[in-house]
């Protein structure tokens, strides 16, 4: 059964991102994009972590695509036009890509671990999110608040970088 | 089941169609699209490692979760900072065509 699913929310999720590398309407990427994100929260559902799929879905599948989907309609951008194809650019890209993508296949098939199976794991009574809430609290802190830190200066500079006049 | 490989192998296809979008895509907006799906398999790939290394109380590894749990914030602002600045360069050029942004200053 996990393997069906397993199989189903990874062809779901490759399919809708090739989809968003291919639709040439910037609104169609956007919403392969959203059932990308969705099919992901899924295959962390799989591998137990409940409260990144809830974050997956809540901050990206939720406030990013709003954002993108925003930005989309106030730059009211249409359909690429077709230009003329520099085909040297394009064949050195696909170049890297073949190789890149061979590469990623050797490492994960020489890698020893690749086989396993996930060991079970014991019930503790706990939810996901009182665990995950323990450890960042307590051994990542000071992360955490400079995650904070970080989060008001990127407020600051996207007020300061959306002004009308720049200069 | 489906192994450790298999949700690396998959999380590595992931990255392949995000390298493809940035590579191979001439919009900006697509481009940024294409970034957030590669920071989402380096995600994938760390929470199938903190299912694999399970502690020894019989648990995942909740410090990689954690890490996603930066990371995912650090996109959310990285794509709020990012879309100011298109939407800043959009006013100047009227275009998020990158051939049509081809020098250092306006």
């Amino acid at each position: 059964m996990l393997t069906i699913l397993f199989w189903v929310f990874s062809v779901l999720m490759l399919a809708s991102a090739a989809a968003v590398v291919l639709f040439r309407n910037p609104v169609n990427s956007a919403m392969s994009l959203v059932l990308s994100f969705l099919a992901l929260a899924a295959l962390f559902v799989t591998l137990d972590a409940f409260f990144i799929g809830v974050i997956q879905v809540l901050v990206y599948a939720g406030a990013v695509m709003v954002l993108f989907l925003f930005i989309i309609m106030l730059l009211d951008l249409k359909a690429e036009t077709r230009r003329r194809l520099n085909i040297a650019a394009l064949a050195g890209g696909l170049a890297v890509l073949g190789g890149f993508v061979v590469l990623i296949t050797q490492v994960v098939k020489s890698l020893p671990a690749s086989a396993d199976h996930f060991p079970p794991l014991a019930r503790t009574g706990y939810p996901d999110a009182y665990e995950i809430g323990m450890t960042l609290f307590s051994a990542f802190n000071l992360p955490f608040q400079v995650i904070g830190v970080l989060l008001l200066v990127s407020t600051v500079g996207v007020v300061i970088l959306s002004r009308r006049n720049l200069r | 089941m489906p192994t450790l490989g298999d949700y690396l192998l998959v999380s590595g296809l992931l990255f392949s169609i995000g390298l493809a979008g940035v590579l191979l895509r001439r919009n900006l907006l697509i481009i940024f699209m294409s970034l957030e799906l590669m920071l989402n398999a380096a995600n994938l790939s760390l929470v199938a490692f903190a299912r694999h290394g399970v502690t020894v109380f019989g648990l995942p590894d909740y410090n990689a979760q954690v890490l996603v749990f930066f990371i995912i914030t650090v996109a959310a602002a990285e794509v709020a900072v990012g879309l100011a600045i298109i939407v800043a360069l959009y006013r100047l050029r009227q275009t998020t065509h990158v051939e049509d942004l081809n020098r250092m200053k306006f």
